[in-house]
């Protein structure tokens, strides 16, 4: 046991925390018709974290209560990401959560609460506090997707999402039981000291992690464990949506790639197959079954399903290149998904409308956001000159470094039946008319906040496809955290076996 | 780092590229001031390309156009631009097709803004693969040029449908009595195709660059490293029909070429100019300056399948050609026959032959330009590309007639056109590796003749039909274009040893580094 552990690196989460009850606090104080101040203060607050984190914790190592928690550049990366995912999801509340929801104290402040547990995820060094963290997560999503009481989607998207959330966690404790009982540890770096040593892997610890990955196959939507996300995402409150696309997309890579890195990178011969079947079978299936999607929101859903398959890629061709290409891919992916869904949002809230056909003729009536959410769809497809282009070359890159050229291959042909059907929509946008009923004539206005935020992330599209190197030697930096990680905190004893 | 004549290789590509971006902020119903700011940027490209062409005519120093800056190091990305004796009269191509493209849509009414913003993006895309001499860049520029497609079909295009032309009433097309081709349909079979091709690319860039970072342990996308690197026969074998299809898809390579005529006829007229004129030829480059390059051994097992589909370019596009109804059908399987005197030359693996190939890319693309944009002319007057329907209207139309006839004389080898040579090369390399094939690549000409000749016949010559009495000729502006472009396939059919010359410059190191010479 250290003796002093040191509680200041945790100042950004207390500080987080403490954000999340100022605005439950706030929200008894201030008069109905102001709540807006509420995610001023949460966007501003998070901001706020964020400039003082990143001098605070840069280059920061060390490791807190004997191994459970980590502080590091890793860490440090995705705890920025995170709160980054926060600010924009909060922002791009603001209209949607004013028009169609109530209680918007507790909505933006359910949200820091996710933000925090984001943090922690990619913080852990452990399993059980990984999976605390997991469930923190996931609450609140359950929370957040049944925000929409009056909406009997949303609550049906809630509900559906407790169950089999519930279900997932419940298979993800069993494979950390499992794993304990084979390892006797928890503990990432003990985990993969425990393998080296033990030689020949147990079937207990097969079993566990047939488990593990079913959990966090659940809680990512990897195909076969995807069946909630399309009604997930399409009940849920749009900006939810784009939440649970991205941010609980973002903090579960965090902590699954820490997690096989550090832990189970001397069994990767074990899991890589089973990791890289479920990476293809995810990429193929999610693609395909969008095709048939008519609601913009579940195409959207089966998209980001698609795009798991593509994040799982890097972790089956685990690497130092791959670990960079993951995380790379979930930033682009993350600005691009951002992009895409405030731009529909704001459609949303002028039209009420989320059909593709309701799309129809949008480069006439809001130009700004046809040009914006094709930008965006052409970054998922991969195409140059955007985020999603580098990307994908990089991860793909990585993978066929690793040997996996045949996965390269079937996520390019993914990729290829993506276009597809995001060309349908950009067609109905830019070649089909607008209907001449009324619901043709609904102008759609893009309200100052949404436009500048959407800006700002199609610009984000653009600058990574382009000007990655800031972004790359963040990445760099968090992954040699990962590599450095080399137990070097680890009782003499153990690490001497 | 750079030097001067780099700038220039940079500004070629940044040109029209950063001419879009600026284009987007333009108001878009000045229309005139759109048109004006577009020729404005084509006159300036193609002033680079004539500057650059003229200057290593006469210099020949060819080292000295370079552009490095490192990009992406991890993976061994940097941004470097280089300029060879094949590429050098491609980007001069494409400078000439992109201007007369742009003069020709002077009448395009609908959104102008966003037609040459994208149409300036495809023109980048192509300056980029020609200039790239990273494999990764030139991909995304390769992928840059495939892109704007959809929408400038889908948004500018024209649909083919015989039902709602009253002339055919009646008359009956294969039994149905219609036929229709939205181009819509065109424009995603294109995209498709062509992005499908693109994916058996991508995948033999990573095989290859994956194998060469294993190999020499050091990662790099340079195509002159990843070539010095040596591959074994097996890799080789397996991976070159990845570029040679892949790339072999934009090129119309038979059995994948049927996207082309369909998306040639959907296509507004400089999209089909450009399409056909530049970008089908970057295929026939890919797998010349990527695919050949990098894997000799592969080129060199392969080189008979790739001459033999080469054969059936030529011949199916021919026959092909034969049975169409629609103008623009016509020269839509056209290119697909002439692109297979490319593939074919390309198959020789011999001096002469690729000579030919890169100035038939060349000669092709000028007259296909030309072709396309008669055709152009005729459609926007008449409304109509029907062959059955269109008759005699050489009285009316004596000048577009007349390019017409040049453009098609010059498609079926006429001496004193540039394809004479070209062709000439082809056969010559064609007859000294594999004479059976050569013979049928000049029964192919021979039946380009009977369509060519048959569609003249029957479109411009013969009593007028009253319906078209009222069509006007070209206009002046039109005139120029077509008589530009029929200037140059005179001068180089007349003078062909310049431009052969540099061609020549660039194919002998090509084959000597692939250990043929």
């Amino acid at each position: 046991m250290t003796p002093d552990v040191r509680f200041d690196l945790l100042w950004p989460e207390f500080l987080v925390a403490g954000l999340a009850f100022l605005v439950f606090t706030l929200d008894f104080i201030v008069r109905p018709a102001r709540k807006e101040v509420l995610a001023w203060v949460s966007a501003a607050g998070l901001a706020l974290i964020t400039a003082f984190t990143i001098p605070f914790l840069l280059d920061e190592h060390d490791t807190l209560f004997n191994g459970l928690y980590r502080v590091d550049n890793y860490a440090l990366f995705f705890k920025v990401v995170s709160m980054g995912i926060g600010i924009a999801v909060i922002l791009g509340s603001v209209h949607y959560v004013n028009k169609h929801l109530t209680h918007p104290g507790e909505y933006y402040a359910i949200i820091i609460v996710s933000v925090l547990a984001m943090m922690m995820m990619a913080a852990s060094g452990e399993l059980l506090t990984a999976y605390l963290s997991l469930e923190l997560l996931s609450f609140c999503l359950y929370v957040l997707s049944g925000f929409a009481v009056s909406d009997l989607r949303s609550n049906e998207a809630s509900v559906k999402y407790v169950l089999l959330g519930a279900f997932s966690s419940g298979l993800l404790l069993y494979g950390i039981v499992l794993m304990y009982g084979a390892l006797g540890t928890t503990s990432f770096a003990e985990m993969a000291v425990a393998i080296e040593a033990g030689g020949a892997v147990e079937g207990r610890l097969l079993l566990g992690l047939a488990l593990l990955v079913a959990g966090l196959g659940f809680k990512l939507a990897a195909v076969p464990f995807h069946m909630w996300a399309p009604d997930v995402y399409q009940g849920a409150p749009m900006p939810i949506t784009a939440y649970i696309a991205v941010g609980s997309k973002a903090a579960a890579f965090a902590l699954v790639l820490r997690l096989f890195y550090e832990g189970l990178l001397p069994a990767y011969g074990e899991w890589q197959m089973l990791i890289a079947g479920m990476a293809a079978l995810t990429m193929l299936f999610g693609n395909v079954v969008a095709i048939v999607q008519t609601n913009v929101k579940r195409m959207l859903a089966y998209s980001s399903v698609g795009q798991v398959g593509f994040l799982l890629m890097g972790i089956a061709a685990l690497s130092p290149i791959a670990s960079n290409a993951l995380m790379v891919h979930l930033v682009g992916y993350s600005v691009t998904n951002f992009a895409v869904f405030f731009a529909i949002t704001a459609f949303y809230n002028a039209t009420g409308k989320d059909d593709i056909p309701d799309f129809a003729g949008l480069a006439g009536r809001a130009p700004f956001l046809a040009a914006a959410i094709t930008v965006g769809l052409f970054s998922l497809a991969g195409l140059p000159f955007l985020a999603g282009f580098l990307t994908k070359f990089y991860l793909f890159s990585a993978a066929a470094a690793e040997g996996l050229l045949w996965l390269a291959g079937v996520a390019m042909l993914a990729s290829l039946i993506s276009l597809y059907y995001y060309l349908q929509l950009i067609r109905q946008m830019y070649i089909e008319k607008a209907p001449e009923d009324e619901a043709g004539a609904v102008a759609v206005r893009t309200p100052s906040l949404l436009f500048a935020l959407i800006g700002a992330m199609v610009l984000g599209v653009v600058l990574l496809g382009v000007y990655p190197d800031p972004l790359m030697s963040a990445i760099e930096g968090a992954t040699a955290a990962l590599q450095t990680g080399d137990y070097y905190w680890l009782p003499v004893g153990i690490a001497a076996q | 780092m750079s030097t001067f004549e780099g700038l220039l290789l940079f500004l070629t590509i940044a040109l029209p590229f950063f001419g879009a971006l600026v284009l987007v902020a333009f108001p878009a119903d000045r229309h005139s001031l759109i048109h004006w700011y577009t020729r404005a940027i084509g006159v300036a490209g193609l002033a680079l390309a004539v500057y650059i062409f003229v200057d290593i005519a006469f210099d020949g120093d060819l080292s000295k156009y370079a552009v490095d800056y490192e990009w992406l190091p991890a993976l061994g990305i940097r941004y470097t631009l280089g300029l060879s004796g094949i590429t050098a009269p491609l980007v001069l191509l494409n400078a000439i097709i992109f201007m007369a493209g742009v003069l020709v849509s002077w009448n395009v009414t609908h959104r102008p803004k966003d037609f040459f913003v994208w149409l300036m993006l495809l023109v980048a895309g192509v300056y980029g693969v020609f200039l790239s001499t990273d494999l990764f860049f030139l991909f995304f520029f390769y992928e840059l040029a495939v892109v704007p497609m959809y929408l400038l079909i889908g948004v500018w295009g024209s649909s083919t449908d015989f039902r709602v032309q009253e002339a055919f009433q009646g008359r009956g097309f294969g039994g149905g009595g219609r036929y229709n081709r939205p181009k819509e349909y065109g424009a995603m079979k294109l995209m498709l195709y062509l992005v499908a091709g693109s994916v058996l690319v991508w995948v033999a860039i990573l095989a290859v660059w994956a194998e060469a970072r294993s190999v020499t342990g050091e990662a790099s996308f340079a195509i002159a490293a990843l070539a010095d690197v040596e591959y074994s026969t097996n890799f080789q074998r397996l991976f070159y029909p990845f570029f040679m299809v892949g790339f072999g898809v934009l090129a119309g390579l038979w059995p994948f070429h049927t996207w082309s005529p369909d998306g040639h006829v959907a296509a507004p007229t400089a999209v089909s100019m450009l399409h056909a004129g530049v970008l089908m030829k970057l295929g026939a480059f890919g797998i010349l300056a990527v695919g050949m390059v990098v894997l000799p051994d592969g080129a060199e097992w392969w080189a008979p399948v790739l001459i033999g589909l080469g054969t059936v370019n030529v011949l199916y596009g021919a026959v092909s050609a034969l049975g169409q109804r629609d103008l623009k059908y016509v020269i839509g399987y056209s290119s697909v026959s002439h692109m297979g005197y490319v593939l074919m030359g390309l198959g020789t693996l011999e001096v002469i032959g690729l000579n030919g190939a890169v100035f038939q890319m060349f000669s092709h693309g000028i007259m296909t330009g030309l072709f396309f944009a008669m055709v152009g002319i005729i459609y926007e007057r008449a409304h109509l590309r029907d062959i059955t329907a269109l008759e005699g209207l050489g009285k009316r139309m004596g000048i577009v007639g007349a390019f017409l006839a040049a453009a098609g004389l010059t498609s079926l080898g006429l001496p004193g056109f540039s394809s004479f040579v070209a062709e000439l090369l082809v056969f010559i390399g064609t007859f000294r590796t594999y004479p059976v094939l050569g013979v049928l690549a000049v029964i192919g000409a021979a039946i380009t003749a009977v369509y060519i000749l048959r569609l003249m016949a029957k479109v411009f010559f013969g009593p007028i039909d009253p319906r078209w009495e009222h069509l006007q000729d070209a206009t002046k502006l039109e005139a120029a274009v077509g008589g530009a472009l029929v200037g140059v396939l005179l001068l180089w059919g007349l003078y062909p040893f310049p431009i052969v010359e540099i061609i020549d410059s660039g194919v002998q190191p090509l084959l000597e580094g692939m250990g043929i010479s």
